[in-house]
């Protein structure tokens, strides 16, 4: 595939080096000559200076038979350009953007990104689960952030330990998938499956609701 | 009419300072405050400190019942995103967007922003004046 990288920050550099190295033709826009040239020389000349939002520099870069063009600098407002110039004048069949502020996630997708990466969002997520106290954790965002799923552990002290799932509180729009129970095999969650203390939940929520279910399941 | 503002540059404060003289109720954001010392001590206007790529300053400053949105600030980028957030987001009416670099003042231009590039304009007028 030929895949056009905007951005040759820390995120663009080890991206292109992860894409060349699956055999991507790459091309990575870079507007600082410093950068670029160290792109250059410990990647290969891939790398060419200019401006990614611009016009003439998208079509010198071949943008019209391009795969996929991947924007990361670190200004949402760039590329949110680069991707929407890239889609709307030259047809690129796939745009990613890297949002930096997450508020900006909806907003892109209303503007027609394909894909959105929110950097912050994935480091806040990663912090979350490595601290153990957390009762809830997103483990995945599906589309587009209209469905999550997320991982419940029930304390001791919970009002749905020993209640079949069936006759939790849980609101409408999330369900119990998997129970993850230390020394077992995770089980597929029945109505009929008894909440014991220190159970891992799995659930599929919608993002409003992820309070409720906490509730539900943690609530003493 | 209520006018949000973005960017209170010279173009900023100015268009600002022409319509809340006419009564129009004018809301003026930027991300520095010190660009607010080019509003008149007449202006009765708001001036907020805000970035107008985000929501919740866009709220702030009313955008929700403003009947247009002017987008000024040095940024093109910036002024492109927020201009969309205006019209597809909010449903502004009016909205207005400085673009200087003529390429993507077109290409926004056919995706239905309403748009103005100073650098075609000015070039057209000295163009014209030199042909006088």
């Amino acid at each position: 595939m030929y895949i056009i990288v905007v951005g040759g920050g820390k995120v663009g550099y080890y991206l292109s080096k992860a894409l060349v190295s699956e055999d991507h033709e790459v091309l990575v826009i870079e507007k600082d000559p410093g950068k670029c040239g160290r792109i250059n020389e410990e990647l290969g000349s891939i790398c060419m200076r200019g401006d990614g939002c611009e016009a003439t520099t998208l079509t010198e870069a071949g943008t019209g038979r391009a795969d996929m063009l991947i924007a990361v600098t670190d200004e949402d407002e760039d590329n949110l350009v680069s991707c929407q110039v890239a889609k709307h004048k030259f047809n690129v069949p796939r745009t990613i953007a890297r949002i930096n502020n997450p508020k900006n996630e909806a907003i892109f997708k209303r503007l027609g990104i394909d894909v959105t990466v929110s950097s912050t969002n994935l480091i806040l997520e990663h912090i979350e689960q490595e601290v153990p106290t957390h009762p809830l954790m997103h483990l995945l965002t599906l589309g587009g952030g209209d469905m999550e799923i997320v991982e419940v552990r029930v304390p001791p002290a919970s009002a749905a330990v020993g209640r079949r799932i069936g006759e939790l509180p849980l609101p409408d729009g999330s369900i119990l998938s998997l129970v993850i129970r230390k020394g077992e095999k995770p089980q597929m969650a029945t109505p009929d499956t008894i909440i014991e203390a220190g159970d891992q939940l799995i659930a599929v929520t919608k993002p409003e609701l992820e309070e409720a279910l906490r509730a539900a399941l943690t609530g003493v | 009419m209520n006018v949000v503002i973005m960017g209170c540059g010279r173009v900023g404060a100015q268009l600002a300072t022409m319509l809340d003289a006419e009564g129009h109720k004018v809301t003026v954001l930027d991300v520095d405050p010190y660009s607010f010392r080019r509003l008149p001590s007449s202006f009765g206007g708001t001036a907020l400190v805000g970035d107008g790529t985000d929501q919740e300053a866009l709220v702030k400053a009313g955008i929700e019942a403003a009947a247009a949105f002017v987008a000024v600030t040095q940024g093109d980028n910036r002024n492109v995103m927020a201009a969309q957030i205006a019209k597809h987001i909010y449903d502004v009416p009016k909205v207005l967007c400085r673009i200087y670099d003529p390429l993507r003042k077109d290409l926004y231009g056919g995706l239905g922003l309403e748009t103005i590039s100073p650098t075609t304009v000015f070039a057209q007028m000295l163009k014209e004046r030199l042909a006088a």
